[in-house]
């Protein structure tokens, strides 16, 4: 069967200009041996994970990009203090809407679904995902629950209006009926399942499927964290699911779940909703780590610095994060203080510890700026800025203050752009000449970065000030004479600078479409072995595999000068000074 | 294995100590019994894969040593195409929108997931299109 989209003008021999220039190390031919559907009966039945993960990364960008559509118009809205450009319950279903695409049905999927489907397979050696067909129907349950979520705006009474955490009583029959809720409520049921799924696929694949010699410790950084993140979804989508179906059955069967006038506890939803929210917030935040963990070394050609160490703080930041639901809870004055406020801030040392590695491993690298290198610098300022204002916030009596402010909008967002945007891109553009066998041209991706770089700054900054200042989250408008003008419109006019930077985007996706470049195998001189084979790589993925003696067999076995001795003992000399990167 | 293990059987011990010092700290039982389900969940395959890493020879992805040609044979059956993922989601899909917009639906959403049930079976059986 035909697995991959392919222009003719790519099959052939292999790769001009690869900067490595290694010989060509796998010779494919079979891509025309698999006779099959092709088209759209293709993506209906197919079930290979390569087909399933372009879908997933596609439906997710599109939602992405809708999602960015419906900010726009909410930060168009805030830039003036008495506008109408939309009205106040269309301003609700915005900013809800808004949310839940992005965090629901891009960050996500876009991560676990689309790079991870593809990638996973391919770093562990593995011809599939370890249970294709369920890989496939967790697509169609994505999507399914995807459309049923964006279709919400069109029933009578609208999409859903009570923010996407939804909080119970705001979130009962009688204070948001309407059609569009309860499509919103349920289709969380589709999407939490579809995430399941492919948490339980990612799971077994990286136990059962590694190719030989690819032991655990020797998994690219990316793998692990998506190990880490299955196990993550395994622990937090349950809990989603049945707290919808919960509130559901609230709304409909007449049950008192969450209703105080039947006996039930109202903060039992926000317990719920955040033991699955944190974990969701690493759910969304470890893929990225790893994207920028396994290109960071690559454009700094060392390895990478403090292996074990990155393992062990994605391991400690999922085990923390888990622990950690209430300290978004702080206000509601019914929870343990000390204990969540001690966790969160525990959370602060494994990210150090990450940082601390990335930095070492560009310390005295040979350093070039592709656009995937960009991405991962910008990742990590975005990141540092908002990590550091969520340890800020992790401490209740600051939280007391700016809970249900713009801070805290400010901070989430510079969290979750940093990862989901600058990381999620910086993969992309990483990964999508394997996908396609072609390359994205490097200017058009820098004026992306740099543009989305300033619009992201102007964007956020001037929310914390007005978070300080007190202008409350989930507001239509405000009076002229509370002084929040100038920081808006900053910020309004940040946002449309981000917009504007998916032009590039677009443009290069286009340009790459219509002008190909031809990637070759290999063409950043990556140590994973998702470069071992021919891109995009064939039914089945690999023809031969090479022998994997470390965490670059690829490296190795293009580099046999380079290849990192494994030393059993301790040498009883000093171990000469490595000579990578520039002198002292 | 051992490994897996050890990475599972850690994630269990974590949260059991945590439930425990959050129950004698709050008394609050629903964060408790998630962090209970949280602890099993790493505890039951932990102890899975800890029993059968000392019943059973490594798997050649845990073998350093291993070479390559030690994986070979099959793998599985990867089936090549199914349309039957595609109708069992549909299936769900309108399973979910009968509890919005009413039982019509229902039929529908049972034709297609007995469909996808009886041809996924089926398909299983005859091995796929591998």
């Amino acid at each position: 069967m035909t697995t991959t989209i392919e222009p003719p003008d790519l099959i052939g021999p292999e790769e001009p200009g690869t900067p490595g220039g290694h010989p060509p190390v796998a010779h494919h031919d079979e891509h025309a041996h698999h006779d099959g559907p092709t088209g759209i009966v293709n993506w209906l039945t197919s079930t290979d994970h390569k087909v399933i993960g372009k879908s997933y990364m596609i439906t997710s960008l599109v939602l992405f990009f809708i999602a960015g559509a419906l900010a726009l118009v909410i930060r168009t809205q805030l830039a003036d203090p008495t506008s109408s450009l939309v009205n106040f319950q269309t301003y609700n279903e915005l900013f809800t809407m808004h949310g839940s695409l992005m965090l629901y049905l891009f960050a996500g999927p876009f991560a676990f679904g689309g790079l991870a489907n593809y990638i996973v397979p391919l770093q562990v050696g593995a011809p599939d995902m370890a249970f294709p067909r369920l890989n496939a129907l967790s697509y169609w349950l994505y999507l399914s629950g995807s459309a049923m979520m964006t279709l919400s705006f069109l029933v009578a009474g609208g999409a859903a209006s009570f923010g996407w955490v939804a909080y119970a009583p705001l979130s009962n029959a009688i204070n948001s009926p309407g059609t569009g809720t309860d499509m919103w409520i349920l289709s969380l049921g589709l999407t939490g399942f579809s995430a399941i799924f492919t948490g339980v696929n990612l799971v077994a694949t990286i136990l059962y499927l590694r190719a030989p010699g690819m032991t655990m410790f020797r998994m690219p950084i990316f793998t692990w964290n998506m190990l880490v993140t299955g196990i993550l979804i395994l622990i937090a989508f349950p809990v989603l699911f049945g707290a919808a179906v919960l509130l559901f059955c609230d709304r409909h069967f007449g049950t008192h779940i969450f209703s105080v006038q039947g006996g039930g506890v109202p903060v039992l939803w926000q317990h719920l909703f955040w033991f699955f929210g944190h974990p969701e917030v690493y759910i969304l935040a470890l893929p990225y780590f790893g994207m920028v963990t396994d290109i960071i070394p690559v454009f700094s050609r060392k390895p990478l610095f403090g292996y074990k160490g990155m393992v062990f703080a994605t391991m400690s930041i999922a085990a923390l994060s888990t622990g950690v639901w209430a300290h978004h809870m702080f206000t509601t004055g019914v929870v343990l203080l000390p204990f969540f406020s001690i966790l969160s801030f525990l959370i602060a040392v494994p990210t150090g510890i990450k940082f601390f590695n990335w930095i070492g491993t560009m310390w005295r690298g040979q350093l070039s700026f592709q656009t995937p290198m960009l991405f991962s610098i910008g990742f990590l300022f975005a990141f540092l800025m908002g990590g550091v204002t969520g340890v800020l916030l992790a401490s209740p009596p600051v939280d007391f203050m700016t809970h249900d402010t713009y801070f805290v909008v400010a901070h989430f967002h510079q969290v979750l752009i940093g990862t989901t945007v600058f990381a999620g891109f910086a993969g992309f553009y990483f990964w999508y000449p394997k996908m396609f066998g072609r390359m994205l041209n490097d200017t058009l991706g820098k004026l992306h970065f740099w543009v989305l770089f300033v619009g992201f700054w102007v964007a956020f900054l001037p929310q914390y000030v007005l978070g300080l200042k007190g202008m409350p989250r989930r507001i239509a408008d405000y009076l002229p004479s509370n002084g929040w003008t100038g920081l808006n419109v900053a910020s309004t006019i940040g946002a449309w600078i981000i917009g504007a930077s998916f032009l590039f985007f677009l443009v290069n996706l286009v340009v790459s479409w219509r002008k190909p470049v031809p990637a070759g195998d290999n063409p950043w001189d990556g140590g994973g072995l998702e470069w071992f084979t021919s891109s995009p790589p064939p039914h089945h993925n690999f023809t031969h595999l090479p022998a994997v003696r470390s965490e670059r067999p690829v490296w190795d076995y293009n580099h046999p000068e380079h290849r990192k001795v494994e030393r059993p003992e301790a040498p009883a000399t000093t171990p000469e000074r490595e000579t990578v990167g520039a002198p002292r | 294995m051992r490994v897996n293990a050890l990475f599972l059987g850690g994630i269990g011990v974590f949260f059991g100590i945590i439930g425990l010092v959050y129950w004698f700290t709050s008394y609050e039982d629903a964060g408790f019994l998630m962090l209970v389900g949280a602890s099993l969940l790493g505890l039951m395959p932990g102890a899975y894969y800890l029993w059968w890493s000392r019943h059973m020879t490594a798997l050649e992805g845990d073998e350093p040593e291993a070479e390559v040609s030690d994986g070979a044979g099959v793998v599985e059956a990867f089936p090549g195409s199914s349309i039957w993922p595609f109708l069992l989601g549909m299936g769900a899909f309108f399973a979910t929108l009968t509890f919005i917009f009413g039982w019509w639906l229902f039929p529908i959403a049972l034709a297609l997931i007995g469909s996808a049930v009886i041809g996924a079976t089926v398909e299983s059986r005859r091995g796929g299109t591998v």
